[in-house]
């Protein structure tokens, strides 16, 4: 069994590897119930299964000009895929979609401070007031009767 | 048939079942951003199946492709990311951050 069998049959195992990832990936995404959580799960194939997929292509493919851009592919993957997930996320948490509970916001020192806004007694400061959003808040003083008026989706 | 077809075809109907599954999510997905999730997960199971068409066809090379789309994949999710408004097809069931309605108390 030569080096050229061997790298072959490797290839392959990896790239049914990363189609397995995808598979697990898209019942994971089916079948959960949270954004957050189906973002987890769309996290497996778009690392690690691109990578063992691209690992194999550059073992069962011949020559040094394939590897060049297969590593190309991977830093680029890795590269742009935090920044959707990051905005997903952001976008996820400012709308709303995502449980008060399901998100731990470290010691008060980390906390917004006082003149970004009032933080309720209950319930921590959550978001991020700096870049002041008009489509995603309602105006100051507009909502003056408490959040009762504001506890449904618009 | 021996090992690499075989493998070519098992690697066939699992990318082909894990589109179809995700493209289920984008369909029924309650918010915006579920479907999102699925079309970034779609982009990859298709960065996934070039790939393995790389490797396992005969004589074809998709590379080009590949580096297009993981340059440009995430630019959608970023776009409907940032625009994206309070809409979803049934009402949520927790309570809402109560500092993204406008922090004024009463």
């Amino acid at each position: 069994m030569s080096w050229q069998e061997f790298a072959d049959g490797l290839g392959l195992v990896l790239i049914l590897a990363g189609a397995i990832l995808c598979l697990t990936a898209a019942i994971g995404l089916l079948r959960f119930q949270d954004l957050l959580t189906r973002m987890h799960a769309a996290t497996k194939p778009q690392v690690l299964g691109v990578l063992l997929v691209l690992l194999g292509v550059a073992l069962s493919k011949e020559g040094g000009l394939h590897v060049g851009m297969l590593l190309l592919i991977g830093v680029f993957q890795m590269l742009t895929i935090p920044v959707g997930a990051h905005m997903v996320g952001r976008a996820g948490f400012r709308t709303g979609q995502v449980a008060p509970s399901d998100v731990h916001l470290g010691p008060a020192s980390d906390h917004a401070p006082e003149e970004w806004g009032e933080p309720s007694e209950d319930e921590p400061t959550l978001g991020d007031p700096r870049e002041g959003e008009p489509t995603l808040g309602e105006a100051p003083g507009e909502g003056k009767s408490g959040h009762e008026d504001a506890s449904g989706p618009r | 048939m021996g090992f690499p077809e075989v493998v070519t075809w098992a690697v066939g109907i699992l990318l082909v079942l894990a589109a179809l599954l995700t493209v289920v999510r984008i369909i029924t997905g309650p918010s915006v951003l579920d479907r999102v999730v699925g079309s970034d997960v779609l982009v990859s199971i298709v960065v996934c199946a070039l790939g393995a068409q790389t490797a396992l066809v005969e004589g074809s090379s998709t590379l080009p492709i590949l580096i297009t789309l993981s340059l440009v994949g995430f630019m959608g999710s970023v776009a409907v990311a940032r625009f994206v408004a309070r809409d979803r097809d049934y009402p949520v069931e927790f309570d809402e951050p109560q500092t993204l309605e406008g922090g004024e108390q009463s």
